[in-house]
């Protein structure tokens, strides 16, 4: 209403003064929530290149700024200092924490961020329990409304969910725990069980009874369900885990933003929510494997035995630092495939000197990123990134692949399955119909690896360590490139 | 807001989101997830509303600690999502090495 009509900005009606809601929303703070709602999509817009990133994270800054100042000039603050300190508090641990981290450790601390937005859900949904009246979403009686018990007690199970199964992942991620999938017998059914006492409770919370010992259970089963679903998922499936817990972190702020009416924090919701969603989606299929056999875990734990025992008796040579020097000098194209194998050795920096070394000599350097290589989406490109290789010589999968029969060498290193042509020939293997790189078409394969003994995260032998143009450079990685930096 | 209404807002925004996930170039999904888990701490909105609200104490001291861990993601966050994107360079080289190429070329 105090919005002239020719502005053109609907207004519900349900949204003006004379409402009998107890907290009726201004127009002009609906707004400014709108306005915030449209700075995220802008921020999500400018990650669709390089150059307008940056542009975008800024409009992302102002549109949590904008969501902050108007929640707190609009709401009769009893405790500004005390909301000061935690704002204090929590940011400088944040900003300590990204000044630090180790670009390595990108996935862990994203695991462990995604855990806080889980835990601040549960808090925030605890706290509109307790007090309904503060959110407006009280009765006369003092108790929650009942269209918000069930938006409640949903955003409550889902941020209880990502708390506990982003704890999970951060532990496999960073080591604390082993990455190695743990079975539980009976797991499915365990899991289904749960899930449909939580749903259950859930509706009956909504239609029956608000006592706390049914929010109290509801919170708890949704704690355990998080962890139950994480422990039999493998450490090489995290890019899959991190991207639906992601999603998650979403659909549990969009439920909140049910409960409190708030646009921001509806199409904040949405678009994360899809986000981690389509993320999840591009890791299976660059796995050639459905969301639900991952999600269902168990990858990778029995099928390593086999292959182990197959390949004892296969020939492969062994090559050396200055072997690899000299071929990589003479070759018009080198193709770099990384993998996690990198990140764990800390060689990009020492990969990206050896690149400038051979661009000098005149080879053309590219390098080729598979969509799942690495802990998360992306991981491999902001390592590089880091060690400063430009992005126009990082390329995808599908853009690079048929270079490899013009492409002297192959330089593999730290990547495994992703080069595996297993994946193309044989229909019984693991990792059967996933996308890989043809490094077989190579001249030379150079195949950086500890040692002959491990196999890949699917636990299946690799054909590319016994091909004739392929040599076994064994060793740790970040030492074996700096020994061939040394020989070029 | 009647309920129709935001189930407007939040389905449209999914669609919103749909498109333009898929217009985020896949170098980077990393920054992506950092700056979605930036975002996705608005829920902060709902931990000051209880914050400030006076009356209930327990309410209010969760909404304190959400507050603070919403802080630790959005300032972590951003700051994060920007460092890594400072480190996305086209092809520009330092003087030595630009002219390495150049003779390359």
């Amino acid at each position: 209403m105090s919005v002239p009509a020719e502005t053109g900005i609907y207004i519900p009606p349900a949204a003006m003064p004379p409402a009998e809601v107890t907290h009726a929303v201004s127009p002009w703070v609906a707004l400014a929530y709108l306005v915030a709602g449209v700075c995220f999509i802008l921020a999500l817009r400018g990650l669709s290149s390089p150059a307008s990133s940056r542009r975008g994270n800024r409009f992302g800054m102002v549109g949590m700024t904008i969501a902050l100042v108007t929640t707190l000039v609009t709401h009769q603050l009893a405790s500004l200092p005390e909301i000061l300190v935690a704002i204090a508090i929590g940011g400088g641990i944040g900003f300590i924490i990204a000044r630090r981290i180790l670009m390595t450790a990108m996935p862990q601390l994203v695991a462990a961020f995604h855990s806080l937005v889980g835990l601040a859900a549960v808090l925030v949904g605890s706290a509109a329990y307790l007090n309904p009246g503060a959110f407006g979403i009280a009765d006369a009686m003092g108790h929650v409304l009942t269209e918000s018990r069930v938006e409640m007690g949903l955003g409550v199970a889902i941020g209880a969910i990502t708390f506990s199964g982003s704890v999970i992942a951060f532990l496999k991620l960073n080591g604390n725990m082993s990455g190695a999938p743990i079975t539980l017998p009976m797991r499915h059914a365990i899991n289904f069980l749960i899930l449909a006492v939580i749903l259950g409770l859930i509706a009956y919370f909504t239609a029956a009874s608000d006592a706390p010992a049914i929010f109290a259970t509801v919170t708890a089963l949704s704690f355990l369900i998080g962890f139950l679903l994480i422990i039999p998922i493998g450490g090489a499936d995290m890019p899959v885990v991190i991207s639906m817990l992601n999603s998650y972190s979403g659909w549990a702020a969009a439920a909140m933003g049910f409960t409190l009416h708030n646009t921001a924090m509806i199409i904040t919701g949405a678009l994360v929510g899809s986000s981690g969603a389509i993320l999840s989606y591009i890791m299976c299929k660059a796995m050639n494997r459905g969301f639900i056999s991952v999600i269902a875990g168990g990858f990778g734990a029995d099928s390593s035995g086999g292959a182990a025992a197959a390949k004892a008796d296969r020939p492969w040579k062994r090559g050396s630092a200055e072997d690899a020097a000299f071929l990589l000098k003479e070759a018009n194209q080198v193709i770099i495939i990384p993998g996690y194998g990198m990140a764990v050795a800390q060689a990009q920096h020492v990969l990206r000197e050896m690149g400038d070394l051979l661009k000098e000599a005149g080879v053309t350097v590219k390098y080729a990123i598979h969509p799942v290589a690495g802990r998360m989406p992306g991981h491999m490109n902001v390592l590089l990134a880091e060690a400063n290789v430009p992005y126009d010589e990082v390329f995808e999968l599908e853009d690079i692949n048929n270079e490899f029969a013009q492409t002297d060498v192959a330089f593999v290193i730290g990547a495994n399955d992703v080069v595996n042509p297993a994946a193309k020939d044989d229909p019984g293997s693991p990792i059967y119909g996933m996308p890989v790189f043809d490094v077989g078409k190579a001249k030379t394969i150079f195949f950086i690896k500890r040692t002959m003994g491990g196999v890949g995260y699917a636990g299946v032998d690799n054909d590319v360590f016994y091909m004739d143009q392929t040599m076994m450079l064994l060793g740790d990685a970040k030492k074996m490139v700096e020994e061939i930096n040394k020989a070029l | 807001m009647d309920f129709i209404s935001i189930l407007s807002i939040f389905v449209l925004a999914c669609f919103v989101g749909y498109y333009v996930v898929w217009s985020v170039t896949p170098a980077l999904h990393t920054p992506l997830m950092s700056v979605t888990n930036a975002i996705s701490s608005v829920i902060i909105v709902g931990a000051l509303i209880s914050a400030a609200a006076a009356g209930h104490p327990a309410a209010k001291w969760l909404g304190l600690a959400a507050v603070a861990l919403a802080s630790v993601n959005i300032f972590g966050g951003f700051a994060v999502t920007e460092r890594m994107l400072a480190m996305y360079k086209k092809k520009e080289r330092p003087a030595p090495k630009a002219s390495a190429e150049g003779d390359k070329a």
